[in-house]
This record gives C-alpha cells, structure tokens and sequence, in this order.
C-alpha cells in the first residue's frame, strides 16, 4: 500500500505537532492539534496464509464481514479502526481464547516523527527477523509513530459459537472447560463462550452444568482494571463489576486504581519516547505512564 | 585500581569465576558455526549476583553476552572480542506454579523440557517446544523467541511469556511485563522477547502454561511429488482448520531417516507430511476426516494414521532424529531456517534444490511445513577442501531466494551473527535505524550482546557473511 501521501500529511519535525484520528472511538485525537488520518481499505485477504492486508483506517466491523466471506475473522473488538484498535491495544472479552491484540500484529508500516515510512516486523505468521518492533507499536497510542497499513493473522470461524451462563463458582468452570473462549463472572453468575465442533460445545456445556444464554452481560465501562487472574478472587465479596476469568481484566463501575512504574522504567520510557521521537510532536500531551 | 577479574570474583565467588583457557574453549561458540573467544566465564545463582557482574563489566566498560544452554545456531551466544560470558546455567529452579491461573515463574536456566515435566501432573505444560527442548533453556527461548512443531496453533514463545524480571544493561533490576494482563505502559515484555541478550539478561520470568490436550490424532500422509505435499498445507489451512502441528521432510531426509530409526517410512515417497491435531473428541475426527480427503485430493499416496501413543511417537521419533539420522550420511551440517508464505512452499523448495546442485552440495528438507518455516540442511565433510566456501554461497542463495518470494530472514533461530548482515535484504535504512533506536533506548551502554542482529552502518547493504572477531 502507497504511503507517501499519508507520509507527507504528517510530515518531518518542521511539520510540528500533529495527531491521528480514527472513529474516535477509543477517545480518538488530541485536541487543538493538526489531525492526519491514515489510508483505509483492504489491500488483500490471503486465505491459505490466514493473513490480511489493509489501511490503518480500515473499520475492523468492516475487515471483519470481509474476512467472513472466507470464513475467517480478526481477533480484534469489533469496534473503531484498525489503526486505534491496534494503538490503544484493548483486547475484548474474546482474549482467553483469542489472545491478546498484540498478537494479532504482523507487520506494520507506520510514519515516523521525522516522516519517514518505516516497516516493522514481517509478512508471514512466523518470523524472528530483527527486534519486535511491532510489539512496542501495539498499545503505544500513537506516541512512538503512526500506523498507516498493517498486515495481521486471521483466525478461522468456528463451526458453532454460543455464550452459556451458570450460577457455579467461575474457577471450578474454569478448570473444567477445555479451551473456552471467554469465562466471565460478576461475583454472582459464571458466563461461557465455547466454540467448535457443535456436539463439542454442547458435551462440555453439560459437562459444565451450563446453559444456554443470549451473550455476554452488560459490561461496566467506567473502570477497566487489569489484576493477576489469581487475584479476581479478592472481588468475591463486592459488586459492580465483570471480570474476564483466567485473564484477568475486570470492567468495573469504579475508575482504575492508579499504578505507578519503577523509576528505572520510567525512564526507559522516556529514552524510547526520545528515540523515536524527539521533538515530541506525535499525539503530544499523550502520556501512557498517566495513572 | 581493582581489575575486572577481581570485580567478577567478589560478585559471585571466585569459585564461581572461570579463566582457564581449557574451560573458556568450551564457551567460544553456542550451536552455530561462528567461532569467538571469551577472557571469563562467571555463574552467578542470584539476581543480585547477575546485578553485580553486570555492573562490574559496566565498570569496566567490557562487553558481556547472557548464555543458556549453548544450543543457539545463529552465533547468539558467540562472545566477540574476549567478552565475559555469563552463564545462567546455575539459575535453573522453577520458583512457582500457580495451577489455577496457569502461570509459572521459573528462572532462566531451567531447560524447557524440564518445565513441562515439572507441570505434567497438573496437565499443563509450556507450549514452545524446540526440537533442543531437551538441552535448551527458558532463558535462551525467550532471548530467541523460540519455536517448534506445535507453535504452529499455539504460538511462538511470545505468546507465552507474561513477565520478565530482568537485569537493565545500566544494572537496574526490573519487572516488565506482568501477570496482570495489560500492564501500565508499553510492551516492554514484548521487546525484550526475541531481543537477543542484547537488551539485558533475564533473571526470573513468568510463563504462561496451556491445558494439555485432552485427545490427539497423528497422521502420516506420503506423495510423489513435493509440491502436491505443499499443495495439501495450504488447503489445509485454506479450509480453516490450524492443527497442532504440520510438518514435512523430503526424499532424501525421510530415506535417511527411515534407515536410521526403522518406523515404516516409505522409501520412495517423494515427500510426507506430520499432521497432528488435537482437543476435544468431535472436532478432532472432523479434523481427521477432513485432512485425509484433503490430502487424498492432492494426490497422497497413503495415509496412516497412529493406532496408539507408541504407534505415535514413533513417527514423531523420525521428525525429531533427523538431525542424527543426517549425521550417518556426511559428518557436518548446516542448518538453514527461513520462512515464506506457505502457497511458496513448492517454488522456494525447487529453488533450494536447484542451489545444492550448482554448489556441488547435498540438501535435505525437515521443516514446520504449516507456517511456510523452511529448514535446508546442507550436509557436507568439513574435511573436503574449499567446500565450506559452497556452503555459505549457497546459504547466503537460499535467504535471498526465501526473502525474494515474499518470506523472512528467520522463522525461529534469530538473527546473532549469522544473517546480521543480511538484514538490509528484508529491511531498510530507516526500517534498521527503528531497531536501533530500541537498541539504544535499552542499551545506552552498548556493552550487552554487543555487534550481533544489527548490521555495522558500514556493512548495511554490502552482504558479507563472517564478522570480525569470528571465524568459522
Ligand atoms: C539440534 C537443535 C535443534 C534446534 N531446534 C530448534 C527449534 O526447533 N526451534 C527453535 O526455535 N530453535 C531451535 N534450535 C535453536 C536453539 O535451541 C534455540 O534458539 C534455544 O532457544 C536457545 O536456547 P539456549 O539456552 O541454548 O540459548 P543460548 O544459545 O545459550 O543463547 C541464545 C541467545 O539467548 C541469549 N540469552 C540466553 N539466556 C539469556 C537470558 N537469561 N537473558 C537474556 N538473554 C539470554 C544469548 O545471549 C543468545 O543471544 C535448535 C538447536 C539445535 C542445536
């Protein structure tokens, strides 16, 4: 995919401060700040190599439905652009399954604060060439550079897909579930997304004393807390909140506790911030080590 | 002035700091083919020892370079200029296992297949499984970003590691990473696997484990061309099923093979292909029946499939010797790993033929098949004058043939020594100053690892395969 114009909209250090919008939402671009918004479109569906090619600013709903026609699919939240998806590095409540959206990332080709085009990772699901550059770009909000075409792994649709709930404890679902999708719990009932063979699901279903639900409940979005999947324990006793079980994220109707990093790791940050942009002209006023 | 032999001593015990030359011949060089030298090999047992030594080479503004077990092939572990190799091999208990959340920490010089032994009871274990699971340590996975056969559905050893204790190239000790699922800040977990020593040394790490399967199938299908071989991993994957594993081997390397170990491999199949599929009893004789009629479309000759587990690991057994099996034809061997799109497979393979012979070489094929990571094995005799010249004319053809249809440098082994000046192949100046970049940021010392992955400003777009300080 043809980067330079988008290239050229962000521009080198002469260009100054600067900011990408996606759908906006995710909380989408500073305020007050010149906005660049990155190519869109599919660029193409490898189906035997379950990867895809597309602009940043490609809806995921829409790569979604497209993979669909393959019977493939995207394990990202079916929400927003790709870009943001990507940037913001959220998994939704598919990640026990699925994995993490970190995962996902292939290879990105994003523009960097001096406005050159810059290629990360590689095109195939296997590659150990050089640092993982991709990694770092996943959940870094646009303050390292700006993802302009991406190529991600694709994962099959199941034969059947079905949320389930019960009013059993959720780590005894949990241990007894081969692979479920999702477990979620809110301190009163279990929920289970099993996928698969349709007489699979429906044998771990009974297995399970489970049955069958309309989908996930509603999710509190004040909050999104991230605790080691053996702490979730420590919620039992309160309310107000879904946790993602043998993930760990809890979406809670309070805000977050705050978290602080280690002052050797702050400044890691700072160096990598520097590195790869010096001038601090990417998504200014974003700052990831913020509560 | 103390000098840095003293510093070491009084870091980790002067028992546990060696410099007899006798020893440190033993540390020259990991697996590959890369020779270097080292002035002192120290094992530490403590974080706060491994600080120490760190600091003590910072002090002393000397290069040092982590190593496990040895087993890397790309000159990872390879010291370069008398740097001090510091071992991890001492640090090898796992600490914790938490069975309900399914994580572990272990330090880093516990040998993977002694962690997935440590957890069988709990039917778990650690997904990555090189082909050296038996001698290869967690520390060194993760520095490599391993994989192996079953990465293939579950990942390579990235999607594994949740947490790293690990010791900064300035000597500070952090946790990066979490068992939380997403910690504050950047991925820096995520850098640091595949980072190659050269970003710090890991002390601790915390694993992710997964659910042993609760049945498996394994399947043996044999063809008479390559291609329909390659043809049938494709339309495998194309009908939306990832099995556990997919692996191939050629002619040469199955006749090989099959002379060593006696399993009933077919001599004169042109190529067979390991499909393993694994979970829950439904989905996984879906699974069956679909590969076979996948596989009798293409043209497979037979298809057997495993009656037992003994039945089952014997054909696993032939995937799993053919490095030892390829010892009995020629003495040496060099082992080739680079990936292409899986609908490349039987062009790139021709291609590598086609290069053997012009240089005059025998080349095998044992590879992950299902996510396109191809393995020429060029055997050869040492001993044969001017053959090692052929060898890596020939290697250095098969990456740049494997990069020209679309694939990558390494699918598994790393970039070390071996290909850091083939990188401008796959990536560009500004592509190369991003990596850097991570470099520096984690490394303002340089000292860590230093002259492997990145090529020198000097080399970039000049192919030249042996680094000063090494020689093979
Ligand atoms: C016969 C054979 C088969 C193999 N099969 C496979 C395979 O199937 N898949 C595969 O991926 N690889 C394979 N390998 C390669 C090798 O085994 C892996 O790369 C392995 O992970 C290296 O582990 P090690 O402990 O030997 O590391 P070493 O070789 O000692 O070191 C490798 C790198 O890790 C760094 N390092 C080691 N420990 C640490 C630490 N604690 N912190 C930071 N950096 C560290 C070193 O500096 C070096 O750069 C094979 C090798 C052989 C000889």
């Amino acid at each position: 995919m043809d980067l330079s114009g988008f290239a050229a909209d962000v521009g080198n250090a002469s260009a100054g401060p600067v900011t990408i919008a996606g759908t906006s939402s995710r909380g989408g671009a500073v305020d007050g700040v010149r906005a660049v918004v990155a190519p869109e479109g599919i660029e193409w569906i490898q189906a035997d190599e379950m990867t895809v090619s597309c602009g940043a600013a490609t809806k995921v709903v829409d790569l979604d439905a497209a993979l669909g026609e393959v019977g493939q699919r995207i394990a990202l939240p079916l929400s927003g652009t790709v870009g943001g998806a990507l940037a913001v590095g959220h998994s939704d409540v598919r990640r026990l399954g699925y994995g993490p959206v970190r995962d996902v990332l292939l290879q990105a080709n994003y523009v960097s604060a001096a406005g050159d085009v810059v290629k990360a990772g590689g095109p195939t699901v296997k590659n150990v060439s050089g640092f993982d550059l991709c990694r770092l770009l996943v959940g870094s909000a646009g303050t390292l550079g700006f993802l302009g075409a991406v190529i991600l792994r694709t994962r099959p649709l199941p034969q059947v897909s079905q949320w389930f709930s019960t009013a059993t404890d959720p780590w005894a679902t949990f241990a007894v579930l081969y692979r479920p999708v999702s477990v979620l719990w809110d301190g009163t009932t279990t929920w289970a997304l099993l996928e698969g063979h349709a007489d699979d699901v429906r044998e771990q279903a009974v297995l399970a004393s489970l049955t069958e639900a309309e989908g996930p409940p509603p999710l509190p979005t004040t909050g999104r807390w991230s605790l080691p999947p053996a702490g979730l324990t420590a919620l039992a006793a309160t309310t107000g909140f879904v946790a993602e079980i043998g993930v760990g994220v809890v979406h809670h109707t309070q805000p977050a506790p705050q978290r602080s990093l280690s002052a050797p790791l702050v400044a890691l940050h700072q160096r990598l911030k520097t590195e790869f942009d010096p001038f601090g002209r990417l998504n200014p006023g974003v700052d990831l080590l913020d509560g | 002035m103390t000098t840095l032999l003293d510093d070491l001593r009084l870091a980790v015990t002067p028992a546990r700091v060696r410099d007899h030359q006798s020893e440190l011949n033993l540390y020259r060089r990991d697996a590959s083919n890369f020779d270097g030298n080292t002035s002192v090999v120290c094992f530490p047992t403590t974080t706060d020892e491994v600080q120490a030594v760190v600091r003590a080479c910072v002090a002393h503004r000397s290069p040092y370079v982590a190593r496990g077990s040895g087993t890397g092939l790309a000159g990872g572990a390879t010291p370069l200029d008398g740097a001090v190799v510091v071992s991890l091999a001492k640090m090898n208990r796992v600490l914790s296992v938490d069975a309900a959340a399914r994580q572990a920490w272990v330090e880093p010089g516990v040998l993977n297949l002694d962690l997935s032994r440590h957890v069988a009871h709990l039917g778990l274990h650690f997904a990555p499984d090189p082909s050296s699971q038996q001698s290869c340590t967690i520390g060194g996975n993760v520095a490599n970003n391993s994989g192996g056969p079953h990465c293939l559905a579950d990942g390579v050893t990235a999607a594994h590691i949740v947490a790293l204790e690990v010791v900064l190239p300035e000597g500070d000790i952090v946790m990066i990473g979490g068992e939380d699922p997403e910690p504050m800040g950047l991925d820096l977990r995520g850098a640091f696997v595949g980072s190659e020593g050269m970003f710090g040394i890991a002390t601790k790490i915390c694993v992710r484990l997964t659910q042993n399967a609760p049945a498996v199938r394994t399947m043996l299908l044999d063809f008479t061309t390559v291609e329909s071989g390659a043809e049938t991993v494709s339309a495998i994957i194309a009908d939306g099923m990832v099995p556990a594993a997919l692996e191939m081997m050629d002619a040469l390397c199955t006749r090989a093979v099959e002379e060593y170990i006696h399993a009933g491999l077919p001599m004169d199949a042109a190529a067979i292909l390991l499909a393993e599929v694994a979970g829950l009893s439904h989905g996984l004789e879906d699974e069956v029946a679909r590969i076979i009629a996948i596989g009798t479309a293409h043209g497979a000759r037979t298809v057997r499939v495993a009656q037992d587990e003994a039945e089952r690991a014997l054909l696993w057994k032939g995937r799993k010797t053919a490095f030892g099996a390829i010892a009995r034809i020629k003495p040496n061997y060099y082992l080739h790993d680079t990936v292409v799109p899986r609908r490349k497979l039987p062009e790139v393979l021709n291609q590598v033929y086609e290069i053997a012979q012009r240089h005059d070489l025998l080349v095998m094929n044992v590879f992950h098949a299902g996510d396109g990571n191809l393995h020429p094995l060029l055997v050869f005799d040492k001993r044969e004058p001017g053959v090692m010249a052929r060898v890596h004319a020939a290697g250095e053809e098969i990456v740049r043939v494997s990069v020209a249809a679309g694939g990558v440098l390494s699918g598994e082994h790393g970039i070390g020594l071996e290909k850091r000046d083939y990188m401008p192949l796959m990536f560009d100046p500004a592509d190369l100053a991003a990596q850097a970049s991570m470099r520096s940021a984690f490394d303002p010392t340089g000292l860590a690892n230093p002259a492997k992955v990145l090529p020198s400003p000097a080399g970039c777009g000049d192919v030249h395969n042996v680094p000063e300080g090494a020689w093979i």
